[in-house]
């Protein structure tokens, strides 16, 4: 195997003297979809902001294609070919969705974005819908397409998703997870994805880490984090 | 269906009316023995009664037509609120209407100064207009510029007054400079700096306002809010205190006098061989100065309103935008908000800038006192008012604001002895009327007069964006 896409080395993060991450270790390689999944307050957005930036890694060393990002400020690190989706999705809501999805190609300097708009359009058919409305007035279910297709007018080559299904309808998360699942299948886009949902996540992920009080404890494919008891008896029980 | 609404309208007339009458007869029948009658001491010593029915009907109609207008707009109990604009003439400032409206209102404004002869009788008698004129204009580009500030990039900034400052005092010290002026005495002529003054300072003073806008961005940037807020208060005080006590530079408290006055691109405005008057074949007449200062500060402001739509269209106004909505999402689209906000609050401040070089040389001499919070507090409230990041809102609130509280000073009919007496000052009241005024805007517009905005990009047709539909802070 070739060397991973992102990599995460000793990561460790404090909030002061409140250490959020003990040191992870983690791999993206390319292509790949990979899930973190963990309970409330494990870490895991702490882990996915760190990788932005912000806040900073206190050791440890953040690598995206070979090169080392850990000290980069943040708005050169998401420059790079690396797209974020926030968590609680962040759209501009005042501005319109238009407004919002030319707000994702702005590093871009509008080279695509016709066709890049069109992409989206047939990815998320209601956007064009509501291409006109401001996007506080979406539903959560669409908020959240529009955070993903403003993250993809940058034509990423990697994706970090935080949480695409917080407070979203069932039926509307499989809707955001297949999308997913075709982006990473027709277009090759890598994917990590940081899921409370650890159902549908496992179940899309090539791989998978289990992150508990800032430490990773479980690495393996999506189907074995599924099948494993440990995972079933903390994350899945009654879910699903 | 039509006809029941007519019907239920009418119904809802008839019981407002009814209403209104009656409080205005309450009213009317509490205040005679309240309000009507007033004892005063009499030439001789002794208590006289004085009757003052009109103060009394005044105060009854004030009543009654409130109470009417709480009825036709507030209390429609059962009729759909916020369904329809509640005021149709303000919303269509930025419809299409507005669009067509845009060419008049110009209009308007570059004739102002001919309606204002014409209508006052004569150049002498307009001044009074005119200085209206140009103190609203001025105030409507401090509205302007601080709107990029606080109205498009979302950082509020309660020390504005700051570049105003600045801007005036860069041009007072360069203007009234003797190193300056010997200097291009001796390679222009005696009289250039006297005459160019201001023209070759009006750039330096936006440009200077613009370096102080960086030098108060790059602490308060990580701040946001209130936190800087505070900050950007302080900074408009701590320019003042300097100001005032820096008696060397500025001359304190005293300020600085003798600012050459403004000439026609090099032609003095003076009565003599080669004045504007002169050279035009006019008769002399020093209204001309001011008619002259009104296109000026017009060019100014027109300059800062079509820059700001420029802006706005361009990256980095939407990368303003985007800051004012969420600053965490900006940096995971790669926008550098740090460099961001620095152009925002610069830019905003080169805008004061210009506005305080142009006080500086209408109003010919600067001292602290011109420059306390207060002002900033006016400006922020005119922008505030006007919906912020909405030009024409803007541009109404100050023509309302500074305009209406001037306004206030005309009401000589308040002084009939049958009201209040020759005694009393409208004048005095204005900050109490301008306060309800705020509320008032506040409880029934709250994002301001003109709260929609235009979207900066469009596929077909512009559409515009309500800011009914959505909750302040929630999008």
């Amino acid at each position: 195997m070739s060397k991973p896409m992102l990599s995460v080395a000793g990561v460790k993060t404090q909030y002061g003297k409140i250490i959020a991450l003990h040191g992870v270790d983690l791999d993206v390689n390319e292509g790949e979809i990979v899930t973190l999944i963990g309970a409330n307050g494990a870490g895991k957005s702490t882990l996915m902001m760190t990788i932005c930036g912000t806040p900073r890694a206190s050791e440890g060393r953040i690598l995206f294609e070979g090169r080392d990002i850990t000290h980069m400020p943040t708005h050169e690190i998401m420059r790079l070919k690396i797209a974020q989706s926030p968590e609680g999705r962040r759209i501009f809501p005042r501005m319109t969705v238009y407004e919002n999805l030319q707000m994702g190609a702005a590093m871009d300097d509008y080279a695509h974005f016709e066709g890049d708009l069109e992409r989206m359009f047939d990815m998320f058919p209601r956007l064009k819908e509501r291409l006109h409305q401001r996007g506080g007035t979406l539903s959560g279910g669409e908020q959240q397409m529009l955070a993903i297709a403003r993250a993809l007018m940058s034509r990423p080559r990697l994706l970090l998703l935080d949480e695409p299904s917080l407070g979203l309808a069932p039926l509307v998360v499989r809707q955001i997870f297949d999308v997913i699942r075709e982006l990473n299948a027709i277009e090759g886009l890598t994917v990590f994805l940081v899921e409370q949902n650890a159902y549908h996540a496992l179940k899309l992920a090539h791989r998978g880490y289990v992150l508990v009080n800032g430490s990773i404890t479980m690495a393996g494919t999506g189907r074995e984090l599924l099948e494993s008891p440990e995972v079933k008896a903390a994350y899945l029980e009654g879910g699903a | 269906m039509h006809e029941a609404t007519a019907a239920a309208s009418s119904g809802l007339l008839a019981r407002a009316l009814k209403d209104a009458a009656a409080s205005a007869a309450i009213t009317a029948l509490l205040l005679v023995p309240l309000v009507g009658m007033h004892a005063t001491e009499g030439p001789s010593g002794a208590l006289v009664l004085k009757y003052r029915f009109g103060l009394v009907a005044i105060f009854a109609l004030l009543v009654g037509g409130l109470r009417l207008g709480l009825h036709l707009t507030v209390w429609r109990g059962d009729s759909a609120r916020g369904a329809a604009p509640r005021f149709p003439a303000l919303a269509r400032l930025a419809g299409p209407a507005g669009d067509a409206a845009k060419p008049v209102f110009f209009a308007v404004l570059l004739l102002y100064p001919l309606l204002a002869v014409l209508g006052s009788g004569g150049l002498g008698p307009s001044r009074y207009w005119i200085d209206l004129g140009i103190y609203i204009l001025t105030y409507v580009m401090l509205g302007w510029g601080l709107n990029i500030v606080v109205g498009l990039a979302g950082l509020l900034d309660l020390g504005y007054v700051a570049f105003y400052a600045v801007g005036a005092y860069t041009f007072a010290l360069l203007a009234g400079s003797v190193p300056i002026s010997d200097f291009f005495a001796g390679t222009l002529g005696a009289d250039f700096w006297r005459l160019w003054s201001f023209w070759v300072c009006l750039p330096l003073s936006g440009l200077l306002a613009a370096l102080w806008g960086v030098i108060l961005g790059f602490p308060v940037l990580r701040l946001r809010g209130d936190y800087l807020a505070i900050v950007t208060l302080a900074f408009g005080e701590i320019i003042r205190l300097v100001l005032i006590n820096w008696v060397d530079l500025t001359n304190g408290g005293a300020g600085i006098a003798s600012i050459p006055p403004i000439s026609f691109f090099g032609i003095p405005f003076s009565s003599g061989e080669g004045g504007f008057a002169n050279l035009f074949g006019l008769e002399f007449n020093p209204m001309h100065r001011n008619i002259f200062l009104y296109f000026v500060i017009l060019a100014l402001a027109a300059l800062t309103a079509v820059a700001t739509i420029r802006l706005r269209r361009m990256p980095v106004g939407r990368a303003w935008e985007a800051l004012r909505e969420d600053e965490i999402a900006c940096r995971s689209l790669g926008i550098n908000t740090t460099l961001t906000k620095l152009t925002a609050f610069s830019i905003g401040a080169m805008f004061g800038g210009f506005a305080g070089a142009f006080f500086a040389v209408r109003i010919r001499f600067v001292s602290p006192e011109s420059f306390t919070f207060m002002e900033s507090a006016v400006i922020l409230a005119i922008v505030v008012l006007g919906g912020m990041g909405s030009q024409i809102g803007v541009a109404v609130s100050a023509i309302l604001l500074i305009g209406g509280m001037e306004m206030l000073r005309n009401l000589t009919f308040l002084k009939d002895p049958w009201l209040f007496g020759p005694d009393f000052d409208p004048s005095l009241y204005r900050m109490l009327i301008f306060g309800f005024a705020m509320v008032a805007v506040m409880a029934w517009r709250p994002r301001g007069l003109v709260s929609s905005r235009l979207a900066t990009i469009f596929l077909k047709e512009r559409k515009k964006v309500s800011g009914d539909l959505v909750r302040e802070g929630h999008g």
